[in-house]
């Protein structure tokens, strides 16, 4: 894989996250993450989902009509998670259930339409495959570190193993409660911006004047 | 005192530019401005220097507070003494009461202090300024709007995050847009509700006997506040530490508006909002809360706590004067509808204040707006 190539998976990661810099996707990135487990499903389906629109409009991107463009993507993408939404069903039924209408909702979620429009409309099929790869990735981590903190401190738990001694609760004698604050979305809210405020602190080149 | 002049006059240099701990400058700095009077000149220019600034301020807040506090140091004993069933001859029992209740409320103002100021000077050191007089008052708000069993791991944890994501990462004292004291309040009502509400909270190592419900709590299940209107007015009753007595309060009250760091526009509106919402429920009727007499409203819970100390925050209340009679007319009106038609949070005084908090920047716009426009039509007619 060339230099360019891997820059197009690594830079999402971090200075241009689609989450963090570009803020976009935030409304799932509210609704899904209290618990490990679906935030990691939710971010497996958006990865598959831009990537392989990408693909698929990236392929398309010279016979498409400029005029009709968006309605090209949207069906793209719709098929996709509709795709994405019967796997799921299919074969994890309970997390699916969890996910509930957010997993249709990605069609909505900009990071998709943003990379179609911004990437794959102009790039050959092979580098938009990698770019929505990237996104994807650069999603799923902050999701992951989103519902890292809120599983922890809500529910005492991480992708489901209690890691908070059961001893130290108060109902068992101790002096510990579940925040039941990290529960709620707000807090999801406060943790994408705490997250976003040390990522600038590292990268000073990302503040705004 | 001439001593401890000369020997802060002494070490000064090796905090000031090129000294030796220069790093640690507003550290050094807030504890000689609590020591004595800042001796700074301004050398440009010609300034008018207000005698009444921050530190003075906030100084009349926390003196402000003291009648409230306590009281509720003696309620917290005397609550407690009523649960267990101790009936000791009274003058004694004022006296142990005041003691019981101290040793339980200090802690809670020595932990809020501790995890505030440190972060505060953290801070200030961090950034290079000044450390601000702004959590002095804060510090002492948080203890008295929590039940007094309380973990005192809750109370750091929420001091933490009202300094930081409250105040802080929005510039520190002045730049903040909620109060803090009610950010911290709020986090423990999300995030702990079962030690935030209820009626199992509010009395220090309560006996079997007796429940202790707060009126609040009783009319949200349909039943009328159990103490007569006197014991609520005079604050008998089980509650948050500070908010139960409306005299403790009101001394407050006069304090702030007597020195003008209060605004008794707010206040005022506040109580006229209840009232007007309170009276339309009454007249509509229907259930026992909204039958129950709007006065009610101004000695149950937080109320008169909430009007006197918290919405009139002058950093996070509405600036302008017309401004000010909407926002506290707002908060009053919101306190009672979240009251009456919100089944799940029995206060509604804490979150009407932190709504209206938020609307202040937006009320205050457009006060000046209409203003302007106002002028402008005058102008043209005079043309």
């Amino acid at each position: 894989m060339s230099a360019k190539n891997l820059k197009l998976i690594k830079n999402p990661l971090s200075k241009e996250n689609p989450i963090t810099v570009q803020v976009l996707g935030i409304c799932s990135a509210l609704a899904v993450t209290a618990q490990i487990k679906p935030a990691l499903v939710m971010a497996i389906s958006v990865t598959v989902v831009v990537a392989v629109s990408n693909l698929i409009i990236s392929l398309m991107r010279n016979t498409i009509p400029p005029r009709i463009r968006i309605i090209v993507q949207l069906l793209v993408v719709a098929m996709m998670v509709i795709l994405v939404d019967q796997f799921l069903k299919a074969f994890v039924y309970d997390v699916s259930k969890q996910l509930s209408v957010f997993v249709g909702l990605i069609i909505t979620n900009c990071i998709v339409m943003g990379r179609l429009e911004a990437f794959a409309m102009q790039n050959k099929p092979w580098e938009s495959f990698l770019d929505g790869i990237g996104n994807g990735l650069g999603y799923g981590l902050i999701l992951f570190i989103v519902a890292f903190f809120r599983e922890l401190f809500g529910s005492g738990t991480l992708l489901g193993y209690q890691i908070i001694p059961e001893s130290w609760y108060a109902a068992n004698g101790g002096f510990y409660y579940n925040n039941g604050f990290f529960i709620l979305p707000p807090m999801a809210l406060i943790i994408v911006g705490i997250v976003i405020w040390v990522h600038r602190s590292r990268n000073k080149d990302l503040c705004e004047n | 005192m001439n001593s401890l002049r000369q020997f802060i006059d002494k070490i000064k240099p090796n905090f000031e530019k090129g000294g030796k701990f220069e790093k640690l400058g507003s550290t050094f700095g807030a504890f000689e401005t609590f020591a004595f009077v800042p001796n700074e000149v301004t050398k440009k220019g010609s300034h008018i220097r207000d005698a009444v600034d921050m530190k003075r301020t906030i100084i009349v807040v926390v003196l402000a507070l003291i009648p409230a506090l306590l009281f509720g140091m003696w309620n917290v004993g005397y609550q407690h003494a009523l649960s267990v069933g101790d009936t000791s001859p009274i003058c004694d029992t004022i006296w142990q009461n005041f003691w019981y209740g101290f040793l339980r409320v200090l802690p809670i103002i020595v932990v809020t202090y501790v995890v505030g100021l440190a972060i505060e000077f953290t801070y200030a050191q961090i950034r290079g300024h000044a450390v601000n007089e702004g959590f002095l008052a804060t510090g002492l708000l948080i203890p008295l709007i929590v039940p007094v069993t309380i973990p005192l791991w809750q109370v750091a944890l929420a001091t933490a995050f009202a300094v930081v994501i409250g105040k802080e990462v929005f510039g520190g004292t002045g730049m903040n847009f909620m109060n803090p004291a009610l950010v911290a309040r709020a986090f423990l009502f999300f995030a702990y509700p079962t030690c935030m509400s209820g009626d199992k909270v509010w009395i220090n190592d309560a006996g079997d006997a007796i429940s202790g419900a707060t009126p609040l709590g009783e009319i949200m299940v349909g039943n009328m506040p159990s103490p007569s209107v006197m014991d609520m007015f005079w604050g008998i009753i089980p509650g948050s530490i500070g908010e139960t007595s409306i005299p403790a309060i009101l001394i407050g009250a006069a304090l702030l508006l007597i020195t003008g760091v209060a605004s008794w526009r707010i206040m005022l509106s506040i109580v006229l909002g209840a009232t007007a919402v309170g009276l339309l429920v009454n007249a509509i009727g229907g259930n026992a809360y909204m039958e129950l007499p709007f006065y009610y409203h101004f000695l149950m819970g937080g109320f008169a706590f909430g009007c006197v100390f918290m919405a009139t925050d002058p950093v996070t209340a509405a600036q302008t004067n017309k401004g000010k009679w909407i926002y506290g007319f707002l908060i009053g009106a919101f306190a009672v509808i979240i009251r009456v038609f919100n089944p799940a949070y029995p206060e509604g005084m804490m979150l009407a204040i932190l709504l209206m908090n938020v609307f202040a920047p937006l009320i205050d716009y457009y006060v000046v707006d209409a203003n302007i426009r106002a002028r402008k039509k005058r102008m043209q007619v005079s043309k």
